[in-house]
């Protein structure tokens, strides 16, 4: 990094004040638990700060939030959010780990600004079952021995649930290309296709 | 309980370890093949399944705790550089940064068997520790780190391991460039004598690459104080190693110390060793009075945490026309980066054939490179490659089928030590994994078949420890209410160690699985077990638990026994209910016995026995490889792989053959894909990340064989399990490259088998 981006970056940040506020929470959830005028109060500081409004839902819920603008969603979803099922691995668009779902599609949610997250809905992990019962792609991930460590489940389940809302009855050919995009180090990946192909017929079933 | 104290001998990786071990008197007779066993061996789901497919598991990198700061650390860009001076001072102004680390403030602590500190002035690879920032967020700690004015003097560097050997080399430490001053050496018989007797003489060199484990959990510490108590949240495969060097760095009895690790994301053998982020963690945590949170990104994950050596393997083999090999040797180069370690890799050609005559040479070499670490199967990954490449090489001189030859040289005891095995089934493993991948459809002539996309077949050997041994404990608890709690010091890296501890408790107890509650990877609530590595943790864990089970059930009998005013001899158990033989309505329930005897919990402890005198421990096993190879493009796709394998008893099949599939698909990458690169110019690495670093996909998933030729060893252990983790990588590359010569006509002989070097090879057919 040059001198001059050195600089800026200082000049920059110093800025940024009380940046361990927000890490303590700087999100409202819907319907807002603060009082009106603390919120009014609080909004005007994240704004000093640089911060933007965000609004989103995550996994059914409004989100209200103050971020930086370079937060990633998976900074949002983990950091800010403390859903810490979705995992980043390479928080570079490199593997898949941080897969969740935005409008029922896969994305990558350490490659994606939050901001880009605006007025859309994410699914995440822990969004996928529903009153604690698994979904029925978490159900065969277990039955099928779908993972080792499953330090990457989270973003397979997740990549395999969108892979569902694509197809209704995908081939083991398209699973492997849909699910090319998550990488397992444990290469737990034949039970890999066998959770998602078991997912499939009993859906059809 | 009553114990005895014992000798026994174990191998963890290539080290043959005595031990003292503190057993139980009372020999639990081991499982027959007439025991009907209920659970033992039957596919069962992982019992923490649920929690990490709906993200509710908290790994260590998922921990949070009130008030925790973040920690980044700063890492030398130079291959070999002396700090002249760091200058903190912009950093520290940044608003959030709460502290800062260097050789300036940190103590001395030795670090690489004190060839170095935990922050050295020195640093001698690009990943070498500088500084580390804690600050309110992880962002500002990064921020903080472009602040850092660090003045370095650069050195001289070296990268390769052969160019390290020589003399006008630059040193990596002042004392030379090889750990010891000399080369590990082995011999048995004279191979010079062996040579002369043979019909034919055989000599090649094979390469192999540095690979990096890449587990997809970073390597990660968060660390609090509560008092002079230090709670240690670490991704460690061995959390009683972690605590102990923690102490040791800190000068803080390991009683103040506690290392907990519930699940983690991978270790492949990378996370055998404390970390230095750890102690910093620690550190920093104690100064700030807050928790702290290290977790390293995927960068430093491919520089700084370890890798599979890289090897330069010159094999010399003296061959009878009938087949006979008179004398085997092997010299071997391997960098091992900055700081000790090992590069040896000729285990397998000292234990694997028949051969009385043999030697071996191995030169573990420091480069300006991150350090080497045990990554699953270290040594015997590159040198079956190099052993069964020579001897594929050697059968088809004297025109003899590649598996009779190796048939040829079996042996039934152990050479080095002059020892028998506790059992063997190498053969069935041959005839079997022949029979599954069809063996007699390979070329006969190799490279015969015609059109762009040639197929071909190959096969190699496995050999591995991986009995385990003592010592290993295990904590049963039995509640009233028929639940039980098992708690054993070992870790689960996604093996399924979890879930064979609560199916032996079961078993034993006739308990439902549901009822049986693990906790492990916790050094202060767990009885010590030893580190999750040289697949030992279901050899010597298994027996442990299975003790402390038997050992319930006894006092539950003698318990009843007294209640019901009758001789032990004339209960049975069965299913937590204790009847009398000829008279089932006498009958009493755990709850009846734990309440009469005024308890809430009975607790037994179980230890793993002792091995036996005299006898060697492996696990044995061959794999066969189906490729195709597209002679266009020089892409080789591996059709199918049969496993076929000698690990005594299977636990749950279930979990067991997908550890396999992981074993072979990594062995998969590490034949065609896998490989770290360093620019020689600038000492850098280029390869990190998972971009330019590749790991197998789905899309490379073969279709994989499990076929298991043994039953269990009841020479070991109550139990008979031997391990599966190293075993199943380790034939994998070997045996594809076999299927490739076969295909294509050329031996391909250094690893990875990319295009270029397949392309390369074709030309050579062509000219
Ligand atoms: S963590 Fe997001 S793609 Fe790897
Ligand atoms: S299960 Fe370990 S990385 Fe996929």
């Amino acid at each position: 990094m040059s001198e001059e981006t050195k600089s800026n970056k200082f000049s920059r940040r110093k800025f940024v004040k009380g940046i361990g506020s927000s890490i303590a929470g700087g999100y409202i959830l819907s319907p807002a638990i603060a009082k009106a005028a603390k919120k009014i109060s609080k909004e005007a500081k994240d704004f000093s700060e640089g911060k933007v409004p965000l609004s989103l839902k995550v996994n059914e819920s409004v989100i209200n939030v103050m971020i930086e603008p370079r937060t990633t969603l998976a900074e949002l979803l983990r950091d800010e959010l403390k859903l810490t099922g979705t995992k980043v691995v390479c928080n570079h668009g490199e593997c898949g780990g941080c897969t969740v779902l935005l409008n029922n599609k896969a994305v990558y949610s350490c490659h994606l600004l939050a901001l880009d997250a605006a007025g859309k809905d994410v699914t995440t992990i822990e969004g996928l079952s529903s009153n604690g019962k698994l979904h029925k792609i978490q159900q065969a991930f277990v039955d099928e021995d779908g993972l080792q460590c499953g330090f990457c489940t989270p973003g397979q389940v997740m990549a395999a649930a969108a892979l569902l809302y694509k197809y209704s009855k995908p081939d083991k050919q398209q699973i492997m290309k849909e699910m090319s995009g998550n990488l397992c180090r444990c290469a737990a990946y034949p039970n890999i296709i066998k959770s998602v192909l078991s997912a499939v017929e009993k859906s059809n079933g | 309980m009553t114990r005895k104290i014992v000798k026994s001998k174990y191998h963890f990786e290539p080290d043959l370890i005595e031990t003292i071990g503190e057993v139980s008197i009372e020999e639990i007779k081991p499982w027959g093949s007439n025991d009907e066993l209920k659970i033992i061996g039957k596919p069962t789901s992982r019992i923490d399944g649920a929690v990490k497919v709906s993200g509710e598991a908290v790994y260590t990198s998922d921990v949070i705790l009130p008030n925790m700061v973040y920690a980044k650390i700063l890492r030398s860009p130079h291959p070999n550089a002396q700090i002249k001076n760091i200058d903190t001072s912009e950093a520290e102004q940044l608003e959030g940064v709460l502290y800062i680390l260097t050789y300036k403030n940190a103590p001395e602590i030795g670090w690489y068997y004190n060839t170095s500190y935990l922050f050295d002035k020195q640093v001698r690879y690009q990943g070498d520790e500088v500084a580390c920032v804690a600050a309110e967020s992880e962002k500002i700690a990064e921020d903080a780190l472009h602040l850092i004015k660090v003045e370095y003097e650069n050195l001289p560097f070296v990268t390769d391991a052969v160019e390290a050997l020589k003399d006008n080399s630059p040193k990596v430490h002042e004392w030379g460039n090889l750990p010891r001053g000399n080369p590990d050496k082995y011999k048995r018989g004279d191979v010079e004598k062996g040579l002369k007797e043979a019909d034919l003489v055989i000599e090649d060199t094979f390469t192999t690459q540095v690979v990096v484990h890449n587990t997809t959990e970073p390597h990660c510490s968060v660390a609090k104080w509560e008092g002079s108590k230090l709670t240690v949240w670490d991704s460690t495969q061995a959390i009683f190693n972690v605590r102990d060097s923690i102490a040791a760095s800190l000068q803080i009895p390991a009683s103040s110390v506690r290392v907990i690790k519930k699940y983690m994301g991978g270790g492949f053998g990378s996370k055998l060793e404390a970390g230095k982020y750890s102690v910093i963690a620690a550190l920093i945590s104690r100064k700030i009075k807050r928790p702290v949170k290290i977790v390293l990104d995927r960068r430093e994950e491919n520089l700084a945490v370890g890798n599979r050596p890289n090897s330069i393997q010159t094999l010399k083999a003296g061959v009878k026309k009938d087949g006979t090999l008179t004398a085997l040797s092997h010299h071997s180069i391997g960098s091992i980066g900055a700081y000790p370690d090992g590069a040896g890799c000729s285990w397998p050609l000292r234990t694997i054939y028949k051969c009385e005559n043999v030697s071996t040479e191995e030169y573990s070499v420091f480069t300006n490179t991150g350090k080497s670490r045990a990554y699953r199967a270290p040594g015997h990954v590159q040198g079956t490659f190099g052993l069964e490449s020579l001897i594929d090489i050697a059968a088809e001189k004297i025109g003899m089928d590649p598996l009779e030859f190796r048939l040829k040289n079996y042996t039934d005891k152990d050479q080095v030590y002059n020892i028998p095995y506790t059992s063997k089934k190498l053969k069935d493993a041959y005839e079997k994994g022949a029979n599954a991948i069809g063996w007699h459809r390979r070329n006969k002539v190799p490279g015969s078949s015609n059109g762009i996309l040639k197929r071909g077949i190959g096969m190699a050997t496995q050999i591995w420890w991986g009995g385990g041994g003592p010592p290993a404990y295990a904590t049963l608890k039995l509640n009233r209410d028929g639940s039980v709690n098992v708690m054993a010091g070992t870790q689960d890296l996604g093996t399924g160690t979890y879930t064979f501890i609560a199916q032996v408790a079961s078993e034993v107890l006739q308990l439902p699985i549901e009822k049986i509650s693990i906790t492990i990877g916790d050094t202060e609530t767990c009885p010590y077990c030893g580190a999750s590595g040289g697949s030992t943790t279901a050899a010597s864990v298994a027996p442990a638990v299975r003790d402390a089970a038997e050992q319930m059930k006894a006092k539950l009998i003698s318990g009843a026994a007294a209640i019901l005013e009758t001789s032990e001899e004339k209960l049975i158990y069965a299913e937590g209910i204790i009847s009398v033989k000829n008279d089932p309505s006498k009958k009493i329930t755990i709850h009846e016995i734990i309440s009469k005897m005024r308890e809430r919990v009975l607790v037994t402890t179980g230890a793993r026995s002792a091995n036996p005198e005299g006898y060697m421990i492996n696990t044995f096993g061959a794999q066969f490889a189906e490729v195709e190879v597209d002679t266009f493009t020089g892409k080789v796709r591996v059709i199918k792989i049969v496993a076929a394998h000698d690990i005594g008893r299977v636990l749950n099949p279930k979990t067991l053959e997908n550890q396999f599939h992981g074993g072979i698909i990594q062995g998969l990458g590490y034949a065609l894909m896998e490989e770290r690169k360093v620019d020689s110019n600038t000492g850098k690495v280029l390869t990190a990340n998972l971009y330019s670093y590749l790991i197998p996909t789905i899309m490379d998933t073969p279709e994989i064989e499990v076929i298991i030729v043994s039953e269990g060893d009841s020479m070991i252990s109550s139990v008979g399990a031997k391990g599966v983790g190293e075993p199943a990588i380790i034939p994998t590359a070997a045996a594809i490259a076999h299927a490739v010569y076969n295909a294509i006509g050329v031996r391909i002989k250094s690893l990875p088998i990319t295009p270029d070097k397949v392309l390369n090879a074709l030309t050579l057919i062509k000219r």
